[in-house]
């Protein structure tokens, strides 16, 4: 009786196995890629789309790409999938995420795995303030894929009912101020329009990244194990961000929410607003008035922090699997196929050559806020990122909040982070 | 063999919700107490055995000082206030109405909303400028208000979403106990001449205690548990403001991914809960009424 069923496993067995074996030679390789979705909408269909493309082109590789909610869930599902065995290959996570991934010793870098010429030539070919984030002990970790910046959303008919000019959005922070006072608008003692909202919560230290940077000082060092939250320029940054509430009266004192703010731009209850690029086909669709996108203005300089997400190899894999990633990678960020993403997502094209191409060009033509966020790119620098990074940001968003609300001086609040900061990254000096 | 028949049918009756309590409640507490001890391992530096350090750690850190005392607060704004709510609600709709039962939907609908819904409302209510409670207030000519912006508003804020949706629930519980009660008490009651408030007061709420026993049981554990508007109004801010335990303990463990920390949070969490539920079964105990 028992010989009889181990003799039908085994036939079945042998069946299932010879069965794979006839299948196998369609897939060389097989790769398994989470990618987040921070902003909604059609994404996963257009990278879908873009996978089929690559399939099309190598029929040897099988692409498993698979939505992992946003980018803290597509870290923890990439991270679980690494400690459960059965890891992906390659992966678009958050750009910020790279000491993290290294600490797990869960990433290889690029450069170990591209080593032909070519490879080395394709290395170079994106902006180099988007490479800042994915690039630490001398290596490159990360590839741009779903990048943004900060830029400055404009009412254009309250410029006007203001007597400001339209097409000469403020420059510098001085401008700033004064377009911000001619802005603001009040029936006794109500204010029915602001001058400005930079919004603090949610990503805090995403929008002082920019605020430091137009003060000509970043907020961490390359290796990822020192920050700068007490120097001088950046207590300036603070103190002119509360300024803006408390003594120039052209912002509301407090924090301002983020999901809330375009909301209040589009109901005209803030005549300017600074935001993610991400939220431009919203604002285009939705805004009933004429609106305009600018650069972020300049202090000693312009500048903005980059965000969005990376390409990452994962350690875990066979040489074969990370050359079919890379070759997946390579595929995906080719000139056209990052316009082709950029026009229908409205993230940055991530290297100069996209913009070179007809589709993006003549979008541009058709609509130009859709270059801002590239023409800034010039003045950009990395978003923060540290070991620890979830701690370090947090201890600078709550110096941030407790500056805006009053609770501390930012000083007192940004010399207070600073010891924190230092007494978590001590041990990775 | 010496195991009768009756205890194998014991045990395999057990046996279905004795694998779900321990492999969804028992292991993982004591994993958790387990963890508490290690330092958090990473793949270049694996996890040690650290001792209390985890805890001496926590003593150390503000954010958590903060985080109990915001809950304290919470749970001190929430619970009195949803329960009495609840009896007023609960008198309310037993009596003699016109609508009884649409009013009791009213009444119930915020319960049965996802709170992540709720809060997305809510959200836009206290939004300055075009929020709700701002525009109602213009109207009284009040100036608006930055209601989550301000820290000395932002918890009360919260407080009030959650008195809102829990309310509700603990009113179902009141209104099955009113219906219990022998309507002879009051009729009684009334021919002694006694007031409507004395007779609830002396009467009524007395035999009630069972239930004030069991709602307060759940909403002190609620008040622990329920963080998810936070993920939706405030993510804990500004400045810690309003942040809670439970949300703390989630941030911990997967934003910054120190589970070693979050389980010695967890712990603490456990702990006082259990302490809670203890000292109330014995000391309120005396002083319910059962029947």
């Amino acid at each position: 009786m028992f010989k009889k069923i181990k003799t039908r496993v085994a036939s079945v067995v042998a069946a299932t196995v010879i069965s794979i074996g006839a299948a196998l030679p369609a897939f060389a390789v097989e790769l398994t890629m989470y990618y987040p979705v921070a902003v909604g909408g059609a994404l996963t269909k257009i990278v879908d789309g873009l996978v089929a493309d690559f399939q099309k082109e190598n029929p040897d590789i099988k692409v498993n790409a698979i939505y992992a909610g946003n980018y803290n869930d597509a870290r923890i599902k990439a991270l679980a999938a690494l400690k459960s065995g059965q890891p992906a290959q390659l992966s678009v996570m958050f750009s910020i995420d790279t000491y993290e991934l290294i600490e797990q010793d869960a990433i290889v870098a690029f450069d170990d795995v591209a080593k032909s010429s070519e490879d080395k030539a394709w290395l170079k070919s994106f902006y180099p303030a988007l490479m800042e984030n994915g690039q630490t002990q001398g290596k490159t970790w990360g590839i741009p894929f779903q990048r943004s910046t900060i830029v400055m959303y404009y009412n254009k008919d309250a410029f006007r009912a203001a007597g400001l000019d339209p097409e000469n959005p403020p420059a510098t922070w001085d401008q700033l101020v004064a377009a911000g006072k001619k802005l603001t608008k009040k029936t006794g003692g109500n204010v029915d329009q602001w001058g400005m909202m930079i919004p603090s919560t949610g990503y805090p230290y995403w929008m002082f990244g920019a605020l430091t940077m137009q003060n000509d000082q970043v907020l961490m060092n390359s290796d990822g194990n020192q920050t700068y939250f007490d120097k001088p320029a950046t207590v300036d940054a603070l103190q002119f961000w509360k300024d803006l509430g408390e003594k120039h009266g052209v912002m509301p004192s407090g924090t301002i929410e983020w999901g809330t703010l375009r909301q209040n731009f589009l109901e005209e209850k803030t005549a300017i607003m600074w935001h993610s690029t991400g939220n431009l086909t919203t604002v285009k669709n939705n805004a009933k008035f004429d609106f305009g996108v600018a650069m972020l203005p300049a202090n000693k300089r312009r500048g903005t922090p980059t965000g969005g997400g990376n390409f990452y190899l994962f350690k875990q894999s066979s040489d074969e699997e990370k050359a079919a990633a890379l070759k997946l990678i390579k595929f995906l960020t080719q000139p056209e196929r990052t316009a082709e993403w950029s026009i229908k997502t409205g993230y940055l094209g991530t290297r100069a050559d996209a913009y070179e191409t007809g589709a993006l060009k003549s979008y541009v033509k058709e609509f130009p806020p859709a270059a801002v966020a590239r023409d800034q790119l010039e003045f950009a620098t990395a978003e923060l990122s540290t070991y620890q990074t979830g701690r370090v940001r947090k201890l600078l968003d709550d110096a941030i909040q407790a500056a805006l609300t009053g609770g501390k001086s930012p000083k007192d609040a940004l010399t207070d982070a600073q010891k924190q900061a230092d007494r978590l990254l001590k041990r990775y000096r | 063999m010496n195991i009768s028949r009756t205890q194998v049918h014991g045990w395999l009756l057990l046996m279905p919700a004795a694998i779900f309590l321990i492999a969804f409640t028992y292991y993982p507490a004591v994993v958790t107490l387990g963890k508490s001890f290690f330092s958090q391992g990473t793949a270049l530096r694996p996890s040690e055995f650290v001792g209390l350090e985890n805890f001496q750690y926590m003593f150390d850190d503000d954010v958590f000082w903060q985080v109990v005392r915001n809950n304290v607060i919470y749970a001190a704004g929430t619970i009195p206030i949803s329960i009495a709510l609840a009896i007023l609600m609960a008198v309310w709709v037993n009596g003699k109405l016109r609508f009884k039962s649409l009013t009791r939907m009213c009444y119930f609908t915020p319960t049965i909303l996802p709170m992540i819904a709720v809060a997305n409302i809510w959200l836009f209510f206290y939004t300055p400028e075009i929020g709700l409670l701002d525009q109602v207030s213009r109207v009284f000519g009040f100036g608006s208000h930055n209601w989550l912006g301000d820290p000395d508003t932002v918890l009360g804020c919260i407080i009030a979403v959650t008195i809102w949706k829990e309310a509700g629930f603990f009113m179902i519980f009141y209104l099955a106990a009113l219906q219990t009660l022998p309507p002879e008490l009051e009729e009684a009651a009334h021919l002694e001449g006694a007031s409507r408030w004395y007779y609830f007061r002396r009467v009524m709420f007395p035999l009630l205690m069972p239930t004030t026993l069991f709602v307060l049981i759940n909403a002190i554990i609620n008040s622990f548990k329920l963080v998810d508007q936070l993920f939706i109004l405030t993510k804990g801010g500004p400045d810690n403001a309003s942040s809670l335990l439970l949300y703390y303990i989630y941030e911990v463990a997967f934003s910054f991914l120190d589970q070693a920390y979050a389980s010695t949070l967890t712990v603490v969490l456990l702990i006082a809960l259990a302490f809670i539920a203890v000292g109330q079964f014995f000391l309120l105990d005396k002083k319910v009424h059962y029947r």
